[in-house]
């Protein structure tokens, strides 16, 4: 309580501090304002609240504070005090007065009023000398929605008149604009019409479109400019919807094409089913928040750099997991793919309980490092970083194993066992190894997955399960033994999901898919990049 | 697994037949006929739980017998056929929807949870769903034409093994998110519950839950005595080729297709007959029942008890039901482990089930039989 209470008087003499700007125009704070806030009816209340502000007195920010934290009180004379370390002030003056004979009621203010009073503070705060307190009011004030309130246009012209920093002025027109779309006069309705139209924010196409509506603004010039500016601003609207849809197909596809590359790799060589493949991109995960916990907690000041630790550890933890599941279960069921299908939802089903058992069954919490936050805005689309991060991640592991398949020794033997397995056998492949090895490499690339998905979503127990059945989608569809298949087929569902998704909903758009590929093995069998052989069961 | 070169003649051997008649009027008649004409409390009579349990099992064995006809004889691992049950206990689920009448919380004609949505009339698809003679044609309808029609399109492209069972669990997962749907109008999440009336009986009687438990009985035998008389015809012998080497029996002339298409579809009727039975006993069906979870499990009850025998994957069903039933009341946490170890088990050590097992242990007997 009591740190409590200075942090409040600490807060209170910030404030103080902070509001000591030269203003144009000056009126007292009247006691009668203060009594508004008083008031029993919620109308009068606002009014005061919006009377108080409309004086721009630096003390006004101190009280509507102390009205947030309920720290005002009426006398019974009706004078509005102020208590602060349970010492008394006058609301209006400032100055600190004896402590009342008669205990003075509490102004108590409910949520819709402290919201109100809340974003009178913003507007307050324009006023500060500090440019980044100025910038983060002007952005909270833009973004509390632009409703268009005429009310607040007298402080807003005082602050942009008085405003010098181009980076809060430039957002500071935006609110301006956006009060004065309601001015009673119309020249301002249409210069802020005009202003609008460069926003880049999506609630600009509402207000606009009311303007531009036949009984919207009464004035017939400012209904044409908000027509022209709506249609400006739909176009860059549009741009930005499918640049934003193509990204996120991107991104999908990206996290699909890393989900089932590992799978194309043990699937294409040892025509095994890996149903615990999954459970592998969870292991990753999972490794990826056992790495940052333990920076967190003994290198607290590398916390940045975690992921790049934690991709090793994933690729291990995950390949030396798949790597033992060969040895000991898989190796024993080649040539019967059915039993192996079964054999491996049992691992997946076991490794999830021991998961749940071990870690519990909530979802883990992984925090993206720094360089991972935030996102670039682009034509009026968000592109976080962390998933730009990660579709390039993904094309980076696509060339490395790209490279490994057809540079390395062990890539020739993974594609001679994948071709012709008792023919590679034959002339001296030691096939049993490269099972082993491709196994673990597949389970790997899975372990990374892992990281990756951990970037962008709930880390749990039942992780892998949802990617189960997706990335076998990319399988089938792109085929087997290539590639390019996985690439084109994991960012082709991607995309053609994520366009889908808007109009017809996310469930839709996955049987419309599943659909789709059916018919389209109809044509295809093999998928989109098959290697063409002889052999009468494939 | 049989012996190709030796042909059965017969369905069943003389003790065979008479373990089969005695289990059938067991389960089928003196259990149902006790629990609904002794009082409640006399000594011989089955509670409710005890016949709901029996019935419950009787369709689990009805869907592993379906899972035996289309994996152990044809070759072809299903992971659908936990929606072609679903499929059929929600065609019947509709039909004991609508004998709820204005007994519903809203006291309205139409179910609760279209009111809860504010539906005002029926969607297209209950259309005559009060009618039961139209359910039950529906009931072997929809998860036959839509089997039929699926099956057409895989098999035509010669789908085959763990693709084809990709596909079908695909396709599983794809109906459980749409049927999770409120907009799908089969009571989304929660499914169809609260069942009152069935033909204009009390569903929670004991001489229902009784009949209902007989028909169940009959229905199992009646399948059971069907699919060992099938897969001892030609028509089953040429499942059983396809099964081994589907290239081959193509190139003796056979249109391996149709022989698929035709066990595929009846293994789907009959699990939707299961699913059909299973929801006025159990009382309940909703998305979950569809998972793809669930397919998996209904192939481990068959491989448990052994593919290509039709009584073990009934007697599997029964074995890894009647272990669910005690680990998740005994130790919930270590059911999964114990499922997953028993996949793998069976598919490393147990190739052909607990029948083969058996078989083995009898097998010095008769040394040709166990090949």
């Amino acid at each position: 309580m009591r740190a409590a209470r200075s942090l409040r008087a600490g807060l209170y003499a910030l404030l103080l501090t902070v509001f000591v700007v030269p203003l144009t125009a000056r009126a007292e704070v009247s006691q009668e304002a203060l009594r508004g806030l008083a008031s029993e009816e919620f109308d009068v209340r606002v009014a005061a609240i919006e009377q108080l502000v409309s004086t721009a007195e630096p003390r006004v920010a101190v009280i509507l504070k102390a009205l947030v934290d309920g720290a005002l009180a009426l006398t019974p004379g009706g004078t509005v005090l102020m208590s602060v370390n349970a010492k008394w002030f006058g609301a209006a003056s400032g100055e600190p007065v004896a402590k009342p004979s008669v205990e003075p009621e509490a102004i108590m203010a409910n949520n819709a009023l402290r919201q109100q009073a809340e974003s009178a503070l913003a507007l307050l705060r324009l006023f500060s000398a500090d440019s980044q307190v100025r910038l983060i009011a002007v952005r909270e004030l833009l973004g509390q929605g632009a409703q268009g309130d005429a009310s607040m246009l007298p402080v807003l012209d005082r602050a942009l008149a008085a405003e010098r920093d181009p980076a809060v002025l430039s957002v500071l027109r935006m609110v301006h604009a956006f009060a004065a779309a309601s001015a009673p006069e119309a020249d301002r309705r249409l210069e802020a019409v005009r202003t609008l139209a460069a926003s880049p924010l999506p609630a600009v196409r509402t207000l606009l479109a009311k303007l531009a509506a036949d009984d919207g603004d009464a004035d017939r010039r400012v209904r044409g400019a908000a027509a022209a500016a709506l249609a400006q601003v739909e176009s860059r609207l549009l741009w930005g919807e499918w640049l934003g849809r193509i990204f996120a197909g991107l991104s999908l596809g990206s996290i699909l094409m890393l989900a089932a590359m590992g799978l194309a790799i043990t699937y294409g060589l040892l025509g095994v089913i890996n149903m615990a493949h999954g459970e592998m991109i969870m292991i990753g995960a999972y490794a990826t928040w056992g790495v940052q916990t333990a920076f967190r907690a003994w290198a607290p000041q590398a916390f940045d750099w975690y992921p790049v630790v934690a991709l090793p550890v994933a690729f291990s933890a995950a390949a030396l997991v798949g790597a033992l599941l060969e040895r000991t279960i898989i190796r024993h069921l080649y040539g019967r793919p059915l039993e192996t299908l079964l054999a491996t939802w049992g691992i997946s089903l076991a490794l999830i309980q021991a998961v749940r058992t071990l870690i519990g069954p909530q979802n883990v919490e992984i925090q993206n490092p720094t360089w991972l936050s935030g996102a670039l805005n682009v034509a009026g689309a968000t592109l976080p970083w962390n998933r730009m991060v990660i579709i390039g991640f993904s094309l980076a592991v696509l060339l490395m194993i790209a490279l490994l398949l057809s540079q390395t020794r062990l890539g020739l033997f993974v594609r001679g066992v994948t071709q012709n397995r008792p023919m590679a056998s034959a002339i001296g492949v030691p096939t049993d190894r490269v099972d082993l090895m491709a196994f673990g490499l597949g389970s790997g690339v899975a372990g990374l997955a892992g990281v990756a998905l951990s970037q962008v979503g709930n880390v749990g127990p039942d992780l892998g399960q949802s990617f189960i059945i997706d990335s076998f989608m990319v399988v089938v569809l792109g085929g087997v033994g290539q590639l390019a298949g996985t690439v084109f087929a994991g960012f082709g569902l991607g995309l053609v999901s994520k366009f889908l998704e808007p109009s017809a909903g996310a469930v839709i758009a996955k049987i419309v898919i599943l659909v789709g590929i059916i018919a389209f093995i109809q044509k295809r069998p093999q998928g989109l990049f098959a290697v063409r052989g002889r052999a009468l069961e494939s | 697994m049989n012996d190709p070169l030796v042909v059965e003649r017969r369905l069943f051997g003389r003790i065979e037949w008479f373990l089969l008649l005695a289990a059938v009027l067991l389960a089928g008649v003196l259990a149902p006929l006790a629990h609904a004409l002794l009082p409640e409390g006399a000594a011989l009579r089955p509670s409710s739980y005890v016949v709901t349990l029996a019935g419950k099992f009787a369709c689990y064995a009805m869907l592993a017998v379906a899972m035996d006809l289309i994996w152990g004889y044809a070759g072809i691992l299903s992971l659908g056929q936990s929606l072609w049950f679903a499929l059929g206990g929600y065609v019947f689920g509709m039909h004991l929807m609508r004998g709820i009448g204005r007994e519903g919380q809203y006291q309205s004609d139409l179910p609760d949870f279209m009111v809860f949505l504010d539906w005002k009339q029926l969607p297209w698809h209950w259309w005559n769903s009060d009618q039961f003679a139209w359910s039950l044609l529906m009931v072997v309808l929809v998860p036959g034409v839509l089997a039929f029609f699926f099956g057409w399109f895989a098999f035509r492209s010669r789908i085959r093994g763990v693709y084809f069972s990709i596909i079908t669990q695909a396709l599983t997962y794809a109906a459980m998110l749409l049927f999770f749907r409120n907009e799908t109008g089969f009571g989304g999440n929660n499914g169809f519950t609260d069942f009152k009336t069935l033909l204009g009986f009390r569903i929670t009687d004991p001489a229902v839950r009784a009949t209902l438990l007989a028909i169940t009985v009959g229905m199992l035998a009646a399948v059971f005595i069907f699919s060992r008389w099938l897969v001892q015809t030609r028509f089953g012998r040429v499942l059983q080729a396809i099964r081994d080497a589907e290239g081959r029996v193509r190139f003796c002339g056979y249109d391996t297709l149709r022989y698929k298409l035709a066990i595929w579809t009846l293994a789907a009727i009959i699990s939707g007959i299961a699913g059909a039975l299973y929801v006025p006993q159990v009382g309940i069906i909703n998305p979950g029942e569809m998972s793809p979870a669930n397919a998996i499990e209904i192939a481990v009850w068959t491989a448990v008890g052994g593919r290509g025998t039709l009584i073990g994957p009934i007697l599997g069903a029964w074995l890894v039901n009647g272990a669910k039933s005690w680990f998740t009341m005994a130790f919930p946490e270590y059911w999964l482990f114990f499922l997953g170890a028993l996949f793998v088990a069976v598919t490393l050590y147990l190739p052909s089930g607990v029948i083969g097992l058996l078989r083995a242990l009898r097998g010095p007997a008769n040394p040709e039989k166990q090949a």
